[in-house]
């Protein structure tokens, strides 16, 4: 019964130990769901596979303030992506915008894409046509 | 004939495979090409190390090729820099000023203080805020700047005795004409 007490005190004790609030974010809950949205966006650049939102580097910490300030200033969201491109490059980026050095990303795709069906309609008509394809390595 | 193309070309699709495989072997994902280059530095005025109450202005550059090093007393690249920034400070082409990233004066000056000071002048930028807008993401690196004020190149990483020799003092020399 007494270890049974000195349990239930132990257990007591360490409950307030872990009771801690969760620290608010900022004070202005608005701009904090902006900042989630459009940090999830952004590449952390320390750890690369990571967001901002989601990296705890040291710089993913700073660019979120950084951000956090410009849009208490009144900067819209392409304001500041384009504040941060212009420093870091479009690598910052998780959508690659289209243009000359990313043109080959957008549209390889496509490309092989239409290799495919060129591919594929040929061997189709070389197979109607060919009675014994089977002889045929198509 | 046109047998033989067509069993030889999965080996030579194959080889082209291996040669962009083995092309990326080489390359670093994390040098990540800087927008800056061929771009006004960014202008900044921040508190010189060890001199309070001074302020030092990238304007005050104007009309010299110099060399921006960003450091910190925190980072092991830097460590394996300084003997090469050491010799580069006895060059007379170009003038070297430290930027003291997101560091305490303290720590700073005390690896100055024991390992040596190879800078005209270090300033400092403890919350990291010039280098938000120099694009800075991993300490070492180093941008030279030119006479005008525009950024030449941008190293990221630590600056080694052949990259030196072979790119920055050359471009030094040309861009002193």
């Amino acid at each position: 019964m007494k270890r049974w007490l000195v349990l239930w005190l132990i257990l007591l004790a360490s409950h307030t130990a872990f009771a801690d609030e969760a620290k608010p974010l900022a004070e202005d809950p608005a701009l904090e769901a902006r900042l989630k949205v459009l940090s999830q966006e952004l590449r952390c650049l320390v750890c690369q596979n990571q967001t901002l939102s989601d990296s705890n580097a040291p710089l993913a910490e700073d660019l979120r303030k950084e951000i956090r300030e410009q849009m208490r200033a009144g900067k819209s969201d392409q304001e500041v992506i384009d504040y941060l491109v212009a420093r870091y490059g479009d690598f910052v980026r998780y959508r690659p915008p289209v243009n000359r050095s990313t043109a080959l990303l957008w549209v390889g795709p496509f490309i092989g894409l239409l290799a495919g069906a060129f591919l594929l309609i040929r061997t189709l008509k070389k197979r109607a046509g060919d009675e014994n394809f089977e002889a045929e390595d198509a | 004939m046109n047998k033989l193309i067509k069993s030889l070309l999965p080996l030579a699709l194959f080889i082209i495979v291996v040669g962009f495989l083995f092309k990326g072997l080489y390359l670093d994902p994390h040098e990540v090409p800087s927008p800056l280059v061929g771009k006004p530095a960014p202008a900044f005025t921040a508190p010189v190390l060890a001199e309070t109450g001074k302020t030092f202005s990238s304007q005050d550059m104007k009309g010299k090729v110099w060399l921006l090093n960003v450091w910190a007393s925190w980072c092991g690249a830097c460590r394996e820099e300084h003997p090469v920034l050491m010799d580069m400070s006895k060059l007379s082409e170009f003038e070297m000023v430290g930027l003291d990233y997101k560091d305490t004066d303290a720590e700073a000056k005390d690896v100055l203080n024991t390992s040596g000071n190879p800078y005209k002048l270090v300033v400092t930028d403890a919350e990291g805020k010039i280098g938000i807008n120099y694009g800075v993401y991993g300490v070492p690196e180093t941008y030279l700047i030119d006479k005008a004020g525009v950024i030449r190149y941008k190293q990221i990483g630590p600056i080694t005795k052949e990259l030196l020799y072979t790119k920055i003092l050359p471009m030094v020399k040309e861009l002193q004409r």
